[in-house]
């Protein structure tokens, strides 16, 4: 298809394809697509890290006080493998900071976000290249912060959500602040950057309606993280004031905790939620928006179905971002908010259901009347639909107050927010990577392995989530190092010890997809620029793209999900392909 | 297996819906509600159960169809070349927001007995948080609290009287704690540096139940148990003049040690 335009048009990018050495091409790379692969493996590092950290978490609440087999014996020796209580406070602690942090939002906008948004908009780079090298550079300092902080005392003891004044009492805290400012520093140079990226440098041709929905994803949560974060790095220093200089912003008058009288005082412990919530909700959309992106143009690509109402989507994704900004109060409903402020938080909370259950209809309308493939990706963005629909569903009982009452901070939280984030934006991102594995290595991954690490990965997935929509039935709290302590919880051991086995098999089946992941890098069959037959532009780039990624002037005639049009004979139509009155003059003068 | 992973995605609905079913014959659901206000919070949460399991059912069982029936290697028609419909669009944005609005609506009653609508007794009792324990401070003879006559308790062993409406005045010592009381479905967050009060009445006559504190509060915040012990309003009392007894001959003998420490 990309052959019809003329070779004169591959200008200008040479002229900085610098026989650069190693370090200044792999290392402190300017290019978009090496800095979304430098974000692509720090964060599946670090995803291993929380995935282990879970595994602790688990085990006490499976074994409890009982020595962690291997891992508890390498890390806890001390205590004969034995997880202390400060010990599991950490685990639950860093398992939340590292997966939400240092996983989940880099590896949608640092990882993806680098690597597609200049090639499905028909750019050659990011609009601030440098800007772009220092987002990923910025995350290094949050890696060595977070990471000292697991050594300092017995680590952050706060929870993520750092709730003072009880985080004004942990040694670790400064250093789990200063990580905390450093991975919003690397986010806002990155958003600045998309932000610009895409409302300057987009193709000739290519109108904001005729983006994929996964440029839509990105560039709705740029927005989020441009408006978002600045409250939560203010909130972040004044707690480090708090804790270092002795100011009192989330302080009371005549606090004391710890044996430490603090003499400064006149604050609110309240303040921070406020502050934290404010950019923490939205930070929810910002850690599943380019996933529900992503889903759509995978869903759209193997339906070989145009996607089911695009502008519909797209309002959507706007109205979660607005309506995101006016719900923060719902992690409050009991935290001695005024109940007043309550009610108006919730009618907000409600109302944000509805962008989401347009989206999912509009996802089924994809399918609806289509040709699926069940291939690997296809089948994680189906399995990201299922799974999005008992997410959002039980969203709805936290947001209802009275209820909210009896189930906030029990197991079914935890059920919620994993359904979304692991069974949703998780899923999601593994899809996300066997699909545009090609384009990032030029070689496809293996689909029967594939396969299989789809279907373990989704029954142990359910096996360990699903039940703790029932544990918070019971009442269940979550952070307890030891629940059955208490009478009204001791019966939910077994069905514990169940949900233990299915997370420690489900972590286990990671290793097919590692294997399959480096092995495929080195081994895995040559693809062609266009291996799935899919529409958006950055099929026709090189797989993988060179340094200024197209090898010709793409020019841009319509959206991206013509798929089965009756226009062309093919079951796909290339944004680049010209129409074909406009054949003769394909090739573009300008 | 042609249709192997459409059948898989059907597991979805049967085991969630079967799991939701099946729990309560285990004892994995409610525990005992013991409370008047309780089977409010109950009920909405079934009622919304309901609601979101039809719409779960629907949408899973939808999505296993469209797996099924559209399958590539099976479905030989043409792909629908559709962008969308306008009239559905329409319809299934003004379902779930009427949906939405009457839980929204329905519910606000709910909310407002159990957080606003403070009852117009006496104070029972003060509770404080502190790590790690639910210090209960009674007003004693005079009906005041923060007088010499209160009856103070730091053993986590709290009476309060059944049948009857109790509220509490609740705060915290040091860092933030959570009040729960799970049989009586009540649940508050304790600040330091407010005051707050939370109000609850049991209808059985004599309970003895779990006190869990729900907020992270440190490294003990597991073993923050206490038990609330529910009796009838002349047991109650009994116990409390036992208690401030107790308290007395403590306070004398201390009192003594004192003097004595001072002829020395
Ligand atoms: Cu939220
Ligand atoms: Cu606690």
């Amino acid at each position: 298809m990309s052959t019809i335009t003329a070779d004169a048009h591959v200008h200008s990018h040479d002229d900085h394809t610098h026989a650069g050495s190693f370090l200044s091409t792999y290392v402190f790379s300017r290019d978009h697509k090496i800095i979304g692969i430098q974000f692509l493996f720090s964060t599946l590092i670090w995803f291993l890290i929380g995935g282990l950290l879970a595994l602790g978490i688990r085990w006490q609440l499976a074994y409890p006080w009982s020595s962690m087999p291997i891992l508890g014996k390498l890390v806890y020796s001390a205590e004969g493998g034995q997880i202390a209580p400060e010990a599991y406070t950490m685990l639950f602690t860093m398992h939340a900071t590292v997966m939400i942090f240092l996983v989940i939002i880099p590896i949608l906008a640092g990882a993806f976000g680098n690597f597609l948004i200049p090639l499905m908009i028909g750019a050659d780079d990011m609009a601030f290249p440098t800007l772009n090298m220092l987002s990923y550079w910025f995350m290094w300092p949050a890696f060595f912060a977070f990471g000292a902080s697991f050594f300092v005392g017995t680590g952050p003891a706060s929870g993520w959500t750092s709730y003072p004044p009880l985080s004004l009492t942990s040694e670790a805290q400064m250093f789990w602040l200063i990580g905390l400012t450093f991975v919003g520093v690397s986010s806002m140079m990155g958003s600045v950057n998309y932000l610009t990226t895409i409302i300057q440098m987009r193709a000739p041709g290519m109108t904001m309606f005729r983006l994929p929905m996964t440029i839509w994803g990105m560039f709705i949560t740029a927005i989020l993280q441009a408006f978002a974060l600045p409250v939560l790095t203010a909130a972040g220093f004044m707690q480090l004031m708090d804790l270092k200089l002795g100011t009192g912003f989330f302080i009371p008058e005549g606090w004391s905790a710890s044996n430490s009288l603090r003499a400064s005082g006149g604050g609110q412990p309240l303040l921070w939620q406020h502050l934290f919530w404010f950019y923490s909700h939205p930070a929810v959309y910002i850690m599943i928006l380019p996933a529900m992106g992503m889903v759509s143009d995978m869903l759209s690509c193997f339906a070989r179905k145009p996607l089911f109402g695009y502008k519909p989507m797209v309002y959507s994704i706007a109205g979660i971002a607005g309506l995101g900004f006016i719900v923060w109060g719902h992690h409050m409903f009991v935290s001695g908010m005024n109940p007043v402020l309550g009610m108006t938080f919730m009618v907000a909370t409600m109302f944000i259901a509805l962008p989401s259950a347009i989206k999912t209809f509009n996802w089924l309308g994809t399918i609806w009347g289509s040709k699926i493939q069940f291939t690997t990706p296809m089948l994680f963005a189906l399995s990201f639909v299922s799974m999005f629909i008992i997410g959002g569903l039980s969203g709805i009982f936290m947001a209802a107050t009275p209820v909210d009452i009896f189930i906030h901070d029990t197991y079914f939280i935890v059920a919620h927010f994993h359904y979304v984030l692991f069974a949703g934006t998780a899923m999601a991102v593994f899809g996300a990577i066997y699909f545009w594995f090609p384009k990032m290595f030029g070689r496809m991954m293996n689909e029967r392995w594939g396969k299989v690490h789809f279907f373990l990965t989704f029954i142990f997935l359910n096996g360990v989530f699903y039940p703790m929509h029932i544990l918070g039935w019971v009442g269940f709290p979550r952070r307890l190092a030891d629940p059955y302590h208490y009478e009204t919880f001791r019966h939910l051991l077994p069905l514990n010890q169940f949900m233990t086995w299915c997370a420690i098999l489900m972590v286990t089946t990671q290793i097919i997809f590692a294997i399959n992941f480096f092995y495929s890098i080195f081994f895995g069959p040559k693809a062609g620029r266009n291996p799935w037959r899919a529409n958006s532009l950055e099929w026709q780039a090189p797989s993988p793209p060179g340094h200024g990624n197209f090898d010709f002037q793409p020019i841009i005639y319509r959206g991206p999900y013509e798929y089965g049009s009756p226009e062309v004979d093919e079951d796909y139509y290339p944004q680049t392909t010209p129409p074909p009155t406009d054949r003769p003059l394909a090739v573009p003068a300008h | 297996m042609r249709h192997f992973w459409a059948f898989l995605f059907l597991l979805v609905p049967i085991l969630g819906v079967l799991t939701f079913l099946l729990a309560p014959y285990y004892n994995h659901a409610f525990p005992r509600d013991i409370s008047e206000q309780g089977h409010v919070i109950d009920q909405l949460f079934m009622f919304i159960l309901s609601l979101t399991g039809i719409i779960f059912v629907g949408t899973e069982v939808c999505l296993f169809y469209f797996m099924w029936k559209y399958n590539g290697q099976s479905n030989a028609e043409p792909v629908k070349y559709s962008h969308g419909s306008h009239t559905l669009e329409v319809v299934w944005t003004i379902l779930p927001a009427v949906t939405l609005l009457f839980i929204a609506i329905y519910q606000m009653n709910a909310w407002a007995d159990a957080k606003m609508r403070r009852p117009n007794v006496p104070v029972t009792a003060e509770v404080t948080g502190r790590q790690f324990n639910w210090d209960v401070r009674y007003p004693g003879p005079d009906g005041e609290l923060h007088t010499p006559d209160d009856i103070v308790r730091v053993d986590g062993d709290i009476h309060f009287p059944s049948g009857e409406e109790v509220l509490l005045s609740i705060k915290s010592a040091d860092v933030l704690h959570s009040f729960f009381l799970p049989n009586l479905r009540i649940k508050q967050d304790v600040v330091p540096g407010m005051q707050q009060y939370m109000w609850f009445k049991c209808r059985e006559p004599k309970e003895v139940v779990d006190i869990v504190c729900a907020e992270l509060c440190g490294w003990g915040h597991y073993k923050m148990s206490g038990r609330a012990t529910f009796e009838p309003r002349a047991e109650f009392n009994a116990w409390l003049k036992e208690k401030a007894a107790e308290q007395n001959v403590r306070q004398v003998a201390q009192a003594k040690e004192e003097k004595k420490e001072e002829k020395k």
